[in-house]
C-alpha cells in the first residue's frame, strides 16, 4: 500500500516581472494506493501529476509531507523503496549512446539483477512487448510508439511491485494507445499496482479501479470512475443553446427523456461519462 | 555501492569502446600541433635549465590535455539532463549519488589515461627524454579526477551547452596557458603568479615536470591536488542532490 500523506511541493519560479515568487505545484495531497489496483491521477495540464509522480518515486524532494510504501517511509529507506519501484517517465528518456539491449541491461544492473536473470528477463519483457527484433537498434531508429512500449519493458525489467506512469500514451495514436492499455490490463491482472497519470478521461475510464482528480495541485475528489458517473446521476441530456453546449444528469433514462422531449431544440441523451464529472469538478475541459 | 560503481563506469565504456579508434585519433591532434608548433617549430632552439624545451613542454601538455579531456568526458552528462533527461534513470535507480559520481569520474579518467598515453607515444617519438613513474601516473590521475569533478558539477549545474562553454572560456582555457604549461610562471608579473600558483594545473604542471626530471617532490602540491578532489567531490554531490530539488 502507498501511503501519500500532506505532500507539498513549493517552487521558486521567476514571474513576468522577473521577480522571484513561490509556485505551490502540489498543495497538501493525501490519498492511499491499495495493493494490486490501477490508480488514476486525472488532472488537466499543469495540475500538478507529474510533480507528484516524482515526489512518489524520488526523482524530485517533497518540500513537506511524507510517502509510505508498504509501512516504510521514502525519508527512511529510500533504496529499498526503489528496488520495489518501476517508472515509465512521461518523456522518452532513453541513453541514446546505447541500443536498445544496452539500455534494458543497464536498468537490469542499476537494480542489481544476476547476469542470467537479467539476460532472460530482458528477453521476456521485448518479447512482451513485441520488440525482441529491436534489440541491437539504437533508439532513436524506433517509431514513438515503439520507445513507449520500450519504456514499459524497460521499468518492468526488474519485476517491480508497483508501476508508475506518467501520460504513457500520450501523443500516441490510437491502435497503439489500445495495444499499451492492453499491456497495463495485463500488468494488472499478475498482481503490479499501477499508479498512473493521464489527462485523457477515457483511458482513466478504461483502465482504472479508482480515480483521484486533482487540479491546481489540490485532490479535488477520489473514487471509482463508476461511482463518479452516477454521482452525476447515471444518463446525460446534451442539447445546445444560443448559450453554447447545455448537460443536464438524470437518475433514470426515462426521467432524462422527459425532460429532453421539453426542450425546443433537439437534445441527445447518453450515458453519464468520466468526463462529465471531471469538468463539473475542475472546471476545465480535457487537456486544457 | 562498488557494483554501481562498475555499472555507471560500465556504460560509459561500452560508449568509449564503440568509439575507440576514433577518440585515439581525434585525441592525437592537438598534442600533435603542440608538439610540432612549440617542440619542433618554436621550441628546438630553446633551452630551458639544463635540459631541451621538449622535455620542458611534455609534462605541461600532459597536464593540459588530461585537464580537458576529463572535463569534457563528463559535460555530455548535461544533455544527457537537460535534452534527453537520460539522467532519471540513475536518479530513480536504487543507488547512492556517489556512486554515480565515483562512476562517471572514473570513466573520465580513462579516457585522460588514454589520452595521456598517447601523448607519451607521440612525445617518445618527436625525442623527448622522460622518467615516467608510477608516481608520475598518481599526479596523472589526480589531476583527471579533479577536472573531472569540475565537468560533473559544470553539466550538473548548467542548463545549456553556450553557459557550459563559458567554464571552458573563461576557467579551463586561461589556465591552459597559464599555469606552467607552455613556459614557467617566474616569468609573470608577482600579482598574477600569486593567483596562478593556486590553480590545479599549476600544481600538476610542476609536479609532473619534477618528477619527469628527478626532482624532489613538492609534497605541498600533492597536498593542494588532493584538497581540490575533495572540494571537487562536495560540489560534485551537491550539483547532484540539487536535481532532486
Amino acid at each position: 500500500m502507498i501511503k501519500i500523506d500532506n505532500l507539498v511541493k513549493e517552487f521558486t519560479i521567476r514571474d513576468e516581472h522577473k521577480k522571484r515568487v513561490k509556485h505551490l505545484a502540489v498543495d497538501n495531497l493525501s490519498l492511499e494506493v491499495q495493493d494490486g489496483e490501477i490508480f488514476g491521477l486525472l488532472g488537466p495540464n499543469g495540475a500538478g501529476k507529474t510533480t507528484t509522480i516524482r515526489m512518489l518515486t524520488m526523482e524530485m524532494e517533497p518540500t513537506a509531507g511524507n510517502v509510505v510504501y508498504n509501512g516504510c517511509s521514502i525519508f527512511k529507506d529510500p533504496l529499498s523503496i526503489k528496488k520495489m519501484i518501476g517508472v515509465v517517465p512521461q518523456n522518452i528518456n532513453f541513453d541514446n549512446d546505447l541500443t536498445v539491449g544496452e539500455n534494458m541491461e543497464l536498468h537490469a544492473k542499476l537494480h542489481h539483477m544476476p547476469v542470467t536473470e537479467r539476460k532472460r528477463k530482458i528477453a521476456e519483457m521485448l518479447e512482451f512487448v513485441e520488440l525482441t527484433h529491436t534489440v541491437n537498434l539504437m533508439p532513436k531508429a524506433l517509431s514513438g510508439g515503439m520507445k513507449r512500449r520500450l519504456l514499459i519493458a524497460r521499468a518492468l525489467v526488474h519485476s517491480p511491485q508497483i508501476l508508475f506512469m506518467d501520460e504513457p500514451t500520450v501523443a500516441l495514436d490510437p491502435q497503439v494507445r489500445r495495444r499499451i492499455w492492453d499491456l497495463i490490463r495485463a500488468l494488472a491482472a499478475n498482481g503490479t499496482t499501477v499508479v498512473l497519470t493521464t489527462h485523457y478521461i477515457e483511458e482513466a475510464e478504461a483502465l482504472c479501479n479508482r480515480v483521484a482528480i486533482i487540479n491546481t495541485g489540490k485532490l479535488i475528489d477520489i473514487d471509482t470512475p463508476e461511482s463518479f458517473c452516477n454521482r452525476m446521476g447515471r444518463m446525460a441530456v446534451e442539447w445546445d443553446s444560443p448559450e453554447g453546449r447545455q448537460y443536464k444528469f438524470f437518475d433514470s433514462r426515462k426521467e432524462a427523456a422527459a425532460y429532453a422531449a421539453d426542450l425546443e431544440h433537439g437534445a441527445h441523451i447518453r450515458k453519464t461519462n468520466l468526463e462529465d464529472a471531471f469538468i463539473e469538478l475542475t472546471g476545465r475541459k480535457e487537456g486544457v | 555501492m562498488f557494483y554501481d560503481i562498475c555499472t555507471v563506469f560500465w556504460r560509459d565504456w561500452v560508449v568509449l569502446k564503440r568509439r575507440l579508434p576514433k577518440f585515439i585519433l581525434s585525441r592525437m591532434v592537438a598534442p600533435m600541433l603542440y608538439l610540432v608548433a612549440f617542440g619542433w617549430g618554436l621550441g628546438r632552439n630553446i633551452q630551458v635549465g639544463s635540459g631541451s624545451y621538449i622535455d620542458f613542454l611534455v609534462p605541461g601538455i600532459m597536464a593540459l590535455n588530461s585537464m580537458n579531456i576529463s572535463y569534457n568526458s563528463l559535460t555530455p552528462l548535461c544533455t544527457e539532463r537537460v535534452y534527453h533527461r537520460s539522467i532519471g534513470e540513475y536518479i530513480i535507480a536504487p543507488m547512492t549519488p556517489s556512486a554515480f559520481l565515483v562512476g562517471k569520474v572514473l570513466a573520465a579518467v580513462l579516457r585522460g589515461l588514454i589520452s595521456s598515453a598517447i601523448i607519451m607515444g607521440l612525445a617518445f617519438a618527436f625525442g623527448a627524454t622522460l622518467n615516467i613513474t608510477v608516481f608520475y601516473i598518481v599526479v596523472l590521475i589526480l589531476n583527471c579526477v579533479i577536472f573531472a569533478e569540475v565537468g560533473f558539477f559544470a553539466a550538473l549545474s548548467t542548463d545549456s551547452f553556450e553557459e557550459l562553454s563559458q567554464v571552458n572560456t573563461y576557467i579551463l582555457l586561461p589556465m591552459s596557458f597559464l599555469c606552467g604549461t607552455f613556459f614557467t610562471t617566474a616569468a609573470l608579473p608577482d600579482i598574477i603568479r600569486v593567483f596562478i600558483d593556486i590553480l590545479p594545473l599549476t600544481h600538476t604542471s610542476y609536479l609532473l615536470r619534477g618528477i619527469a626530471t628527478q626532482s624532489p617532490v613538492a609534497w605541498e602540491s600533492v597536498a593542494v591536488l588532493v584538497l581540490y578532489a575533495i572540494i571537487g567531490f562536495i560540489l560534485g554531490m551537491k550539483a547532484y542532490n540539487n536535481q532532486l530539488k
